[in-house]
C-alpha cells in the first residue's frame, strides 16, 4: 500500500533512570483506521501514547504527523503553540479519567463548546446547537446540557470527555484505556459509541489498552507491547488468533470469557 | 518637601518603572512585572497607579485624581495631596485642564485627547484570575493566546442567566492578542477605551504589573454574535443636571428608600450645569 | 475459467511456546486453485487442517512458507506476501468469509449487524437496511427479531445472521467454514440457494462442509486433505 500514513514514530527510546520505558518502537497509523496497543502494566504502552502525542520527549527517535496540507511535521520539534493548537483542533485526547479533560465546574454544554469556542466560534447559538447536537450523539439527556459534570456518573463523564473531544472532528485521537474502570454494561455501551462515530468520522485512533477483548472489538491492526518493545504486530485478527511471539500467546491465553 | 525626591520616588525607580511602561505601551494589554516599591499607604489604596504617576509626572503637569468618578473623596483628595506636597504640580478638578489623569474605577465622561494620559489603579490585573487558579497556567495561555476558559466563562453566563452577567472590570482584547482585565471600571465605560486618543496606562501595585494601551488602539469588550456587548447604566437621568448619557451613581437619600440618580463623574456634572443644564433633583422611589 | 485464487507451496506450523515450543505441523506445501463460478468444498478427516487452511486463505492465519494468490481490482495479490492494509483491502472488495460462529458485538441489532456491511460499502442506510432486511427474511429470521441484538438467539439464528452478513456484500470469492452447521433442512435449503446464486454471479467458493447432502448440492469439485501432507 503506497497510501501516506498519518503518524509514524521511528526508533522511539526512552529511559526513566535505570527502567527502559521504550525501546526501539516503529509505529505506523494510517489516516481512518484504528490501532490498539496492548500490554499489561510496566508495558510502556502509555508511555508510547504520550510520546507519539508529543506529550513526553524520547530519548531518541522521531515522530512525524501529516497535517491535513499533507506537510510533515516533527511533533517533537513543533513550536509549543503549534503543538497547543494541534491538540486543540486536529487532534484529540481520551484519557482514562474523564475528569482530567473536563472542567468539572463548567457545564456540560460549555464544556463541548470551548474547543468551538478556542477556534473563533462566536456565535451563542450556534456552539449551543453543536454542544445539543454532540450530547444527542453520546446519548447524554439534551436536558443536562446545562448541568455540571460533578453530578454526572463516570460513564456520562466519559461519554461527555468523548464529546468534548471529537466536536472539532479532529482525525487523529489517542485514547488511553477509555473503559477503564467502568461496570461491564457501560464499558459496553460506550464501546458500542466509539466503535460507531469512530467508523462514521473516519477518525484515525490509537487505543491504548490492557483489555484484549477491547483490541478485538473495536481494533484494526494491534501491536503487542513487553518491557517497552512491541514484540508483535499485525491486524487484529492474526495477531490474536495467530499469536506466534511467546507474550502474545501467554496474553491471549490468558483471556477469560463469559 | 525636603527630604523627599521629585514626585517621592527616586529616579533609578522612576527609570525603572518607566522602562517597564514602553514595554507595556510596546505590548498592548500585556502584563509586566514591575519592582513595586513601598509606599507610604497601604495596598488595595492605589499603590500601582501612584507609582506609575510619579514616574511620568513633571514640573509643568496637571493632575487630576479621581475616584469613583469623584474628585472629592477622601481618596482622591488625599493622592491629590500627596503629589501636590512631593511634586509641586498644579492640581485641578477639571478633566479638560488635566495633562494627567488618575483614576480609580471610571473613566471620566468628558473625551480625552492625545495630549493626556489616564492612569488606572488595579486591584488585580489578572483577567483569568478567577476562572484559573495557576499563574503559570494563565502565563501560557496569554502567551499561546489561548483564551477559551474566558469564552466558556461568558457562554456559562449566558446559559445560566440569559446575558453575560460581567458589570464591571469586563474584558476585553486589546488589539486582537491580549486580553485584558481593564481594572473594576463599570462595563459602561469599556467603550471609550477603543481608540482611546490618551494613552491608557494600568498599575498594579500589590500585584506588582504594569500595562498599557496605546492611543488609537483597538479594545473590543468579549461577546457572541448574537448576544453582542451592552453597556448597561441606570435608565434614569442625572437628578443634578439632566444627563442621560454619563454613567450614574444611586445615592440613598432618606430612610423611607428615596434614591437620587446623579453623575458619577462630578467634573461632567459640574460643568454641565454650570452650562445651565439642570436635572429635576427629585427623588426617584 | 478465470482462477480467483490459488496458492502454491503453503505451509503452516504453530509453535505453542507455552508448551515449550511444541511446533504442530497443519499445512505442507498446499497447492489449491478456485475458479470463479466454482465451488470447492475441502474434504477429510477432523485435525486434517481445513479449518487452518480456509483461515490462512482468509490472511487470519499467516503463512510460514508459500504464496495465497487473490485475484483483486483485475491483479493478483499474494495474502501470504501482503502487508496489513492490503489484506484489509482484499478482505473488503474481495475476498469474504463465513465463520462458524457468529462474534457476537453487543447492543448492536441484528439488521445492522448485516447492514452495517453495506454502509461500509457506500450503500446509503435505508437502502442498506432494506437489503438486509429482506436477506434475514429469506433466513427466516422474522422481523420482530431485527431489532434486537443477536447475543440472545439461537445457535441455529445467530449462524443464520452470521450468513447474512457474510452473503450481503456479494464479494467476488467467499470462503464459508461450515455455513449449514446448526440449520434445520429448511434453512439448509435456502443455504444451498444462496450458494447456487453466488456461483451463478461468478463467485468463487472454498467451503468446509460435513453434512453430505449439502456438500453434494454445491460442490463442484472436492478438495482431499489428510493430516500434516498437501493433498493430491
Amino acid at each position: 500500500m503506497n497510501d501516506p500514513t498519518l503518524l509514524s514514530g521511528r526508533g522511539l527510546g526512552l529511559r526513566f533512570g535505570g527502567i527502559t520505558a521504550l525501546a526501539e518502537v516503529d509505529v505506523d497509523l494510517w489516516p481512518g483506521e484504528i490501532l490498539a496497543i496492548v500490554g499489561e502494566s510496566g508495558s510502556g504502552k502509555t508511555t508510547l501514547l504520550n510520546v507519539l502525542s508529543g506529550r513526553i520527549v524520547p530519548d531518541s527517535g522521531v515522530v512525524w504527523y501529516r497535517d491535513p496540507a499533507g506537510q510533515l511535521h516533527d511533533v517533537h520539534v513543533m513550536p509549543a503553540p503549534a503543538l497547543r493548537t494541534l491538540h486543540r483542533s486536529d487532534w484529540g485526547f481520551v484519557h482514562q479519567d474523564p475528569r482530567q479533560n473536563l472542567r468539572m465546574s463548567v457545564s456540560a454544554g460549555g464544556n463541548v463548546g470551548e474547543r468551538l469556542m478556542a477556534q473563533g466560534a462566536r456565535h451563542y447559538g450556534d456552539i449551543r446547537s453543536a454542544a445539543l447536537d454532540w450530547l444527542a450523539q453520546v446519548e447524554i439527556d439534551a436536558d443536562r446540557i446545562d448541568d455540571l459534570p460533578r453530578t454526572f456518573s463516570g460513564g456520562m463523564l466519559q461519554r461527555l470527555q468523548i464529546a468534548r473531544t471529537l466536536v472539532t472532528h479532529p482525525r487523529l485521537v489517542f485514547m488511553d484505556e477509555p473503559t477503564g474502570g467502568l461496570d461491564v454494561s457501560v464499558q459496553a455501551r460506550l464501546l458500542d459509541l466509539i466503535r460507531s462515530l469512530v467508523t462514521r468520522l473516519g477518525i484515525a485512533v490509537v487505543l491504548v489498552t490492557h483489555d484484549i477483548a477491547v483490541a478485538r472489538l473495536l481494533a484494526h491492526r494491534i501491536a503487542v507491547m513487553q518491557r517497552g518493545r512491541i514484540v508483535e504486530t499485525g491486524l487484529t485478527d492474526q495477531v490474536l488468533d495467530d499469536p506466534r511471539h511467546p507474550y502474545t500467546q501467554l496474553l491471549v491465553s490468558s483471556v477469560l470469557s463469559a | 518637601m525636603k527630604g523627599y525626591n521629585f514626585a517621592y520616588l527616586d529616579e533609578q525607580t522612576k527609570r525603572m518603572i518607566r522602562r517597564g511602561l514602553l514595554k507595556a505601551v510596546a505590548i498592548p494589554g500585556h502584563q509586566v512585572p514591575f519592582g513595586s516599591r513601598e509606599m507610604p499607604l497601604p495596598y488595595g489604596w492605589g499603590t500601582g497607579g501612584i507609582q506609575v504617576t510619579a514616574s511620568i509626572l513633571g514640573a509643568s503637569d496637571v493632575l487630576k485624581v479621581i475616584d469613583q468618578g469623584a474628585d472629592d473623596t477622601t481618596n482622591a483628595v488625599s493622592i491629590r495631596r500627596f503629589f501636590a506636597r512631593t511634586a509641586g504640580v498644579a492640581t485641578t478638578t477639571a478633566t479638560a485642564e488635566a495633562t494627567v489623569i488618575q483614576t480609580r474605577h471610571r473613566i471620566p465622561e468628558k473625551q480625552l485627547r492625545e495630549d493626556q494620559i489616564i492612569v488606572y489603579q488595579v486591584p488585580q490585573p489578572e483577567p483569568l484570575f478567577r476562572l484559573e487558579p495557576s499563574r503559570i497556567e494563565t502565563k501560557r495561555m496569554h502567551g499561546l493566546a489561548d483564551y477559551g476558559l474566558m469564552h466558556v466563562k461568558l457562554y456559562e453566563d449566558i446559559a445560566r442567566f440569559g446575558q453575560i452577567s460581567i458589570s464591571y472590570d469586563y474584558p476585553v482584547m486589546v488589539n486582537e492578542r491580549y486580553l485584558m482585565s481593564p481594572s473594576p471600571i463599570p462595563a459602561f465605560d469599556n467603550p471609550k477605551m477603543d481608540m482611546m486618543p490618551a494613552l491608557q496606562l494600568f498599575g498594579a501595585g500589590r500585584e506588582k504589573r504594569i500595562y498599557a494601551i496605546p492611543p488609537w488602539t483597538r479594545v473590543r469588550s468579549l461577546d457572541f454574535d448574537d448576544h453582542p456587548f451592552r453597556p448597561i447604566n441606570a435608565a434614569h437621568p442625572c437628578g443634578l443636571c439632566g444627563a442621560t448619557d454619563a454613567y450614574l451613581d444611586e445615592i440613598v437619600t432618606d430612610n423611607h428608600g428615596g434614591r437620587l440618580f446623579v453623575c458619577s463623574d462630578t467634573d461632567h456634572c459640574a460643568e454641565r450645569r454650570a452650562a445651565g443644564h439642570a436635572g429635576l433633583q427629585e427623588a426617584a422611589e | 475459467m478465470t482462477v480467483m485464487l490459488s496458492t502454491r507451496g503453503l505451509s503452516k506450523s504453530f509453535v505453542l511456546h507455552l508448551r515449550d515450543g511444541l511446533r504442530m505441523n497443519v499445512l505442507d506445501g498446499v497447492d489449491l486453485a478456485v475458479a470463479a463460478g466454482e465451488c470447492v468444498v475441502l474434504s477429510g478427516p477432523s485435525g486434517a487442517g481445513k479449518s487452518t487452511l480456509m483461515r490462512s486463505l482468509y490472511g487470519n492465519y499467516r503463512a510460514d512458507s508459500g504464496a495465497i494468490w487473490v485475484r483483486h481490482d483485475g491483479a493478483m495479490v499474494d495474502i501470504a506476501a501482503a502487508d496489513p492494509r492490503s489484506i484489509l483491502a482484499v478482505r473488503h472488495k474481495t475476498l469474504g468469509y463465513v465463520s462458524q460462529f457468529l462474534r457476537v458485538v453487543p447492543r448492536v441489532p441484528a439488521l445492522d449487524v448485516v447492514a452495517e456491511v453495506l454502509l461500509t460499502r457506500g450503500v446509503g442506510p435505508d437502502a442498506a437496511r432494506e437489503r438486509a432486511r429482506s436477506l434475514l427474511m429469506t433466513l427466516n429470521i422474522p422481523a420482530r427479531l431485527h431489532a434486537i441484538p443477536p447475543a440472545t438467539f439461537s445457535g441455529g439464528e445467530q449462524q443464520r445472521v452470521n450468513l447474512a452478513r457474510g452473503f450481503i456484500a456479494e464479494h467476488p470469492i467467499l470462503l464459508l467454514d461450515e455455513p449449514t452447521a446448526s440449520l434445520d433442512a429448511d434453512n439448509r435449503a435456502v443455504v444451498i440457494e444462496m450458494v447456487r446464486a453466488a456461483k451463478t454471479r461468478g463467485t468463487a467458493i472454498v467451503a468446509i462442509c460435513h453434512d453430505a447432502d449439502v456438500r453434494d448440492a454445491i460442490a463442484d469439485r472436492l478438495f482431499a486433505m489428510s493430516p500434516y501432507q498437501d493433498a493430491a
